[in-house]
């Protein structure tokens, strides 16, 4: 495949990867930091390029709901936002984890709680892996780390929804969302047609052909114990993608007495911390999760046998970290350090979080 | 007797719409959905619209609609019918999408997603079925109860200081500009229903023209929730819904009707 090389924000990786990718409609509502995503699909005009739908609701609760509305008609469709923004598309999410919809979230987190702030952060991580909305489900989770990943990822997100026909969520930050660096774009893939939709969705409400009954796009079933074999069904889903769909990223880890453990944006701060450790002699190395839900559970419980600590570095009051806890099982001290609320850790306090937290203690 | 013989096509002078399932209706006998169900049903069917039609079904008593209505159909979560029909009815722009929702549903959680897909125009159907109460949870107050009803939540009536007016939600769609089509019918009696089916025949021919927003208000009633018999659920409805909710087309063709 042809490619391009541009320069462009994360933002606009998304919104660019969105065209590119054959997605059918965007749903959204501005927020910052993430309102690139919208600015730039306005100013590209997919629809006359591709015939991809752009609309701006009147909220992100409309939002959502659009999404739900075109996933159930069995079309590829987004929406992205930002953590207040996210808030309150969480009822559209267990709805959509509920009906089984595939489609793609972006999340572009800034500092909270409530209103908080504008900048990066990374305290939306509960929210999204939890499940933020109510009833057993999860989202499958990918945390780009450069503006490329916010444009492979696109690709890659619509891969999996469709796969296991389940929402996935894009968990970004203020500062890959903002952050302007090179990246590579593919050639147009083109959209879907509806002979295809009815072949790769026949569960979907395209129009009722005479020769099938009526497909019902529903999260509602009025006798319990057929929704808790819907529930059985689902957990079998993630179950499934915990054995199957688990990626990560491992920086210097082979000879690593000291792991960071650190996604997105703060894996690229750790790095760095990585490469100020080593010129002091200290031998750590950095593990990324990619996939946040599935969490890479099995290669922390395989380090947490190996190395003398592990770090969880996060812009948030700990979130992540307790994730670590469990796979690690304690086998090693574990610890977190994190800067939260829209601040972003340097290097330097990474790396002396290490010294203060493990080695020393 | 019975004749057999008589079952011959050239004989046939009416049959229930096949767009309707078989499946039995859990709606309580006297109430209007029913009917309403079976006009929107019989227009789909006269248009040959089947395989176009989408279903946006709400939360409330018709939150089963979906199993009625034999068209592809989604659920909606509470009052977001309106928003899930925007973005089926953009992405499949020939089709057919309709929204069916009652009084709690479009005009009080979902009074936002409602205001917003009618300005914009969007090329949907709405039906909105206004019975003043909200059924399904066991006759709770709604947006439309009127003054001085009784309701679950409003056991002493409803106080205007206490709880507010009742909203006339279609007389402030009527003033948007995207709405095209704005009536407001019931379904009571034989007359009324013939009024109704031929408003939501038009609503869906505008559909079919790309004309913008149709709008079917059908003030209907609500036996159990208002404690009345069917026929004195009617008589109630006449006597005071009606007046507050006066019948007929407040917008057509995009042009407001004057009074």
């Amino acid at each position: 495949m042809a490619k391009e090389l541009k320069l462009m924000k994360g933002n606009e990786a998304i919104a660019e990867a969105a065209i590119r990718s054959g997605c059918d409609g965007y749903f959204g509502y501005p927020i910052t930091p993430q309102s690139e995503v919208m600015e730039h699909l306005m100013a590209e005009k997919p629809w006359e390029k591709t015939g991809m739908v752009v609309l701006q609701a009147e909220s992100e609760t409309a939002s959502i709901n659009m999404v739900y509305g075109g996933a159930g008609a069995g079309k590829k469709v987004m929406t992205s936002s930002s953590s207040p923004g996210v808030s309150l598309m969480q009822e559209g999410m267990t709805y959509l984890a509920g009906a089984e919809l595939p489609c793609l979230l972006v999340n572009v987190v800034r500092g909270g709680p409530g209103l908080g702030t504008i900048q990066p952060s990374q305290a939306d991580y509960f929210q999204t892996v939890k499940g933020g909305g109510h009833g057993d489900y999860r989202l499958f989770t990918l945390a780009p780390a450069t503006v490329q990943e916010m444009y492979d990822f696109v690709f890659l997100g619509w891969e999996m929804a469709f796969k296991y026909r389940n929402p996935v969520m894009i968990l970004s930050d203020g500062a890959i969302g903002q952050v302007m660096e090179k990246l590579y774009v593919t050639d147009y893939t083109p959209r879907w047609t509806n002979e295809e939709i009815a072949e790769k969705c026949p569960w979907s409400t395209y129009g009722k052909p005479s020769t099938r009954k009526h497909n019902i796009i529903t999260s509602l079933e009025l006798e319990a114990p057929k929704q808790e074999e819907h529930n059985h069904k689902l957990q079998a889903k993630y179950a499934k993608m915990e054995e199957d769909e688990v990626r990560y990223e491992m920086v210097n880890c082979e000879d690593a007495e000291y792991v960071f453990v650190a996604y997105g944006s703060s894996a690229r701060i750790a790095e760095k911390a990585v490469q100020l450790g080593r010129e002091k002699g200290i031998k750590v190395g950095l593990l990324r999760p990619i996939t946040l839900f599935p969490f890479p559970k099995k290669i922390i419980a395989e380090l947490s046998t190996k190395v003398k600590g592990l770090l969880a570095v996060e812009m948030s009051a700990g979130q992540m970290v307790e994730d670590v806890r469990l796979a690690a099982q304690f086998r090693c001290p574990i610890e977190h350090f994190g800067r939260f609320g829209g601040v972003i850790p340097t290097p330097h306090e990474v790396l002396e979080a290490l010294e203060e937290k493990i080695i020393k203690a | 007797m019975f004749n057999p013989d008589i079952i011959k096509p050239e004989n046939l002078v009416y049959k229930r719409t096949s767009v309707l399932t078989d499946n039995v209706m859990h709606y309580c006998p006297g109430c209007g959905h029913g009917t309403i169900h079976r006009l929107i049903a019989e227009v789909i069917e006269e248009m040959g619209i089947q395989e176009k039609a989408i279903c946006v079904a709400p939360v409330g008593c018709s939150v089963l609609a979906y199993n009625y209505f034999d068209v592809d159909s989604q659920g909606a979560a509470h009052g977001r019918a309106p928003a899930i029909a925007t973005a089926i009815q953009r992405l499949y722009p020939d089709n057919h999408t309709f929204t069916y929702q009652g009084d709690g549903d479009l005009a009080a959680i979902g009074t936002a997603e409602t205001i917003h897909a009618c300005n914009r125009g969007e090329n949907i159907v709405m039906i909105f079925v206004n019975n003043g109460i909200y059924g399904m949870t066991g006759g709770q107050m709604a947006p439309t109860t009127l003054i001085g009803m009784k309701t679950a939540t409003s056991p002493y009536g409803r106080d205007v200081a206490l709880n507010g007016h009742p909203l006339k939600i279609t007389e402030l769609l009527a003033d948007l500009p995207g709405t095209y089509y704005v009536t407001r019918q019931s379904v009571q009696n034989a007359a009324s229903v013939r009024k109704a089916k031929k408003a939501i025949r038009q609503a869906f021919e505008n559909q079919k023209a790309k004309k913008g927003t149709s709008f079917v208000e059908v003030v209907s009633n609500c036996n159990s929730g208002w404690k009345m018999t069917p026929v004195a659920a009617n008589k109630w409805m006449e006597e005071n819904m009606f007046p507050f909710y006066p019948l007929g087309d407040m917008k057509v063709d995009g042009q407001k009707v004057s009074k």
